[in-house]
């Protein structure tokens, strides 16, 4: 019962998130015991025409030859990119991982006048921050995609769909000086003495909430990163939402199951693999951000429990150092730096595949 | 059709190329110390002669670093090179300002000009080791004065500044311990507190933080209504920075004889001396691929030390004194020349 469900107003935000998802492998073609979980990419398939074998097309074969060509080296250019970026930083970081080897990574001391480096301090703040960001913004966005696509009056939905786009479309940079500037006075008179006071007497919870209160910080980077991050996550699992077949749901509903019931046990389930990739994109935007996190994150080559307290990412401490960075093992301490941010970022990305191929895998076994 | 829009898009590029070849505009990069009075000059020299200086404040080791790589017509840096670093890079340096740097702190109950610092105390303070405003060291040095129960929140700079190798410089010279362990240099391992990027970063944070401490050269100070104390000199005066204590620092300097004319001025003697004084440096090439840009910097700084006196002082800052601008000009005539050799002062 394809003609059931209703396909969204695709905006160019919804457009660019749609192809670049991570997309699951094919499913099995068995369509008489294909199950209703059908993700987005099958569907799109059977909707995306096939172009003629090539034997068969009649007109220019030059236009033809030229075209395919000029595709393949488009295609061909993003791959010899990549490689000139991996070539380029592992190149710039020789020195550094020829002097540190690979306790540069456990080193946490960052002593330029000693000419003593180690990236613990920046990954340690870059994880820290993104984890705060992810923790804030994942339940967030879940919320205001529930809320978008089941409880919000007709009138509504638009305009605030408008509105979280309207909030992916701000600068980073715009963010960073709100949190400056607006945010973190406010978070030191207010917010801030009242966790202390609060959280602080608590014993173990205590070490992460110590320290005076200064407006900035791990915890005010990892907030910001959060409100950047929700508009992406928002986006896309409000597509996904939208995309369960609405006879699921009647029948979920018509079986006695509250609102909570049917997102829970049905809608969840059936959008994991969107919701997975969605949470993926907010996650690699959170690892790289740089301007927003080094207005706010208090620059500090520090390791500390506590959230408060000053720390550095690998963005930031880039942003602050890079050109004025003297001496040669300096820089390469600094693009050796960039290549660790590089890794973890593939890593992050082949552990969502990873996850996800198990996800649509499980799916089809399901049925 | 075709003919029009070549010869319009011909006459848009003579133009262009014309209007360029008019603005002979010199760029500069580095040191946020002398920023507010390069500031001051660029504007003035501009209003009398048209040039203008396009100076990007980016810290002196960014100065330094453009410098060496061209990008820039001059760099400029509080830390002055050694003599081989200058040999190294065909570098010449010479002084173009002197100001101070300041403690400045944020405190509700505490006013400017209240609080008395030493060398050692500041020392401990940055290193992490007094970690209260009424802890004993700084109540001992300030009996009349409420400090509250709060803790210090250390601002330093995240960028690599010149700055920073003044305070580490003074700090070293006052603090055996924070020689051994810290060391002086425009980026060196804080153990604690927050990083601001510039001079302007540092006075941002001390301002938005209750109970912070951080350093800034004065001209910062004063423009952003920080407050600043008083720091005892090596002859035991209690001084406040202003620009005759700054002056009386520079008094005894002796710019002939060290390499590079690169005298650091903390810690000079003086019953009124300031004891974070500073000279800010300018670097340029020895050998000139770009002898117009060249002399268009020479005329700019010799403009600055005819004419630039009165402004320096509104910003509390220090000329350059008369001989001292006489050997600058020599150092000028002796190394400073084009590809063929040909002297270009």
């Amino acid at each position: 019962m394809e003609g059931g469900f209703r396909v969204t107003q695709a905006g160019p935000m919804q457009q660019h998130l749609k192809t670049s998802r991570p997309a699951s492998p094919p499913l099995p073609m068995n369509t008489a015991t294909l199950p209703i979980s059908q993700t987005q990419e099958s569907v799109e398939a059977r909707a995306r025409p096939v172009p003629p074998a090539p034997r068969e097309r009649a007109g220019n074969a030059f236009a033809d030859i030229l075209f395919t060509n000029l595709t393949r080296a488009a295609a061909l250019l993003v791959f010899s990119l990549l490689a000139a970026i991996m070539l380029s930083l592992v190149a710039g970081s020789g020195m550094s991982i020829m002097k540190f080897g690979p306790a540069f990574l456990w080193n946490a001391e960052w002593d330029p006048v000693q000419q003593n480096f180690g990236a613990l301090v920046p990954i340690f703040g870059t994880l820290v921050t993104a984890a705060i960001a992810m923790i804030i913004a994942v339940p967030v966005s879940f919320g205001i995609a529930l809320f978008l696509t089941e409880l919000s009056p007709k009138w509504l939905k638009r305009p605030l769909g408008t509105a979280i786009e309207l909030l992916a479309a701000i600068p980073s940079i715009i963010y960073g000086m709100w949190g400056l500037f607006v945010f973190s006075p406010l978070f030191m008179e207010y917010v801030q003495p009242f966790m202390i006071k609060t959280f602080g007497a608590i014993p173990g919870v205590g070490l992460l909430f110590g320290g005076p209160p200064m407006g900035i910080g791990m915890f005010t980077a990892g907030l910001i990163l959060s409100i950047m991050v929700i508009p992406f996550i928002t986006a896309v699992m409000r597509d996904v939402f939208d995309l369960v077949p609405p006879m699921l749901k009647e029948s979920a509903y018509g079986l006695g199951g509250t609102t909570w019931e049917v997102m829970y046990q049905v809608v969840l389930p059936y959008t994991k693999v969107g919701v997975v990739g969605g949470v993926m994109l907010g996650l690699g935007r959170a690892l790289g951000e740089t301007m927003a996190v080094t207005f706010v994150i208090g620059n500090a080559h520090q390791l500390s429990p506590s959230l408060f307290a000053p720390g550095n990412s690998i963005a930031s401490a880039l942003a602050n150092e890079f050109t004025e960075a003297v001496g040669d093992l300096y820089s390469s301490a600094l693009i050796e730096l960039g290549l660790i941010l590089f890794l973890i970022t593939i890593v992050v990305l082949a552990f969502s595949k990873l996850m996800l191929s198990r996800l649509a895998r499980q799916e089809g076994a399901r049925s | 059709m075709i003919k029009t829009t070549l010869k319009l898009a011909g006459a848009i590029a003579a133009g262009a190329f014309a209007m360029s070849a008019m603005a002979a505009d010199i760029t500069g990069a580095g040191a946020t110390f002398p920023y507010p009075i390069y500031a001051k000059w660029a504007d003035a020299y501009k209003k009398a002669t048209g040039t203008g200086l396009n100076y990007q404040s980016i810290g002196s080791g960014g100065g330094i670093k453009q410098i060496t790589a061209k990008t820039v017509d001059f760099g400029a840096s509080d830390m002055p090179l050694s003599g081989e670093e200058l040999d190294k890079n065909g570098l010449v340096q010479f002084p173009a300002i002197m100001g101070g740097v300041v403690p400045v702190y944020n405190l509700k109950e505490v006013k400017s000009g209240e609080l008395k610092f030493t060398g050692e105390v500041l020392a401990a303070i940055f290193a992490g080791k007094i970690k209260k405003w009424n802890e004993a060291p700084i109540a001992q040095l300030n009996p009349g004065v409420k400090l509250p129960d709060e803790a210090i929140s250390v601002v330093h700079r995240s960028d690599g500044s010149g700055t920073t190798f003044v305070w580490s410089n003074y700090l070293s010279k006052t603090s055996a311990d924070w020689k051994s362990s810290i060391g002086e240099g425009t980026s060196v391992k804080w153990p604690t507190g927050v990083g601001g990027k510039g001079n302007e970063g540092v006075a941002s944070y001390v301002q938005r933080i209750n109970g912070a401490i951080g350093y800034v050269e004065y001209a910062y100070a004063k423009q952003n209504k920080l407050s600043f104390g008083a720091v005892k000199n090596k002859d035991g005066q209690f001084v406040m920075p202003d620009d005759d204590t700054f002056k009386a620092a520079a008094a005894g300097a002796d710019w002939a004889k060290t390499p590079g004319m690169g005298v650091i001025l903390t810690e000079q003697s003086g019953k009124s001396s300031w004891p974070i004084t500073s000279a800010s440096f300018i670097l340029m090439h020895k050998a000139q691929e770009k002898p117009e840009s060249a002399k268009e910097v020479l005329k700019f700084f010799d403009w600055a030390y005819k004419n630039g006196a009165a402004m320096a002082a509104e910003l509390d800052y220090v000329p350059m004194p008369e001989a001292v601008v006489k050997q600058i000009q020599a150092e000028w005539k002796g190394k400073i020349k084009d590809a063929s050799g040909k002297g270009l002062y």
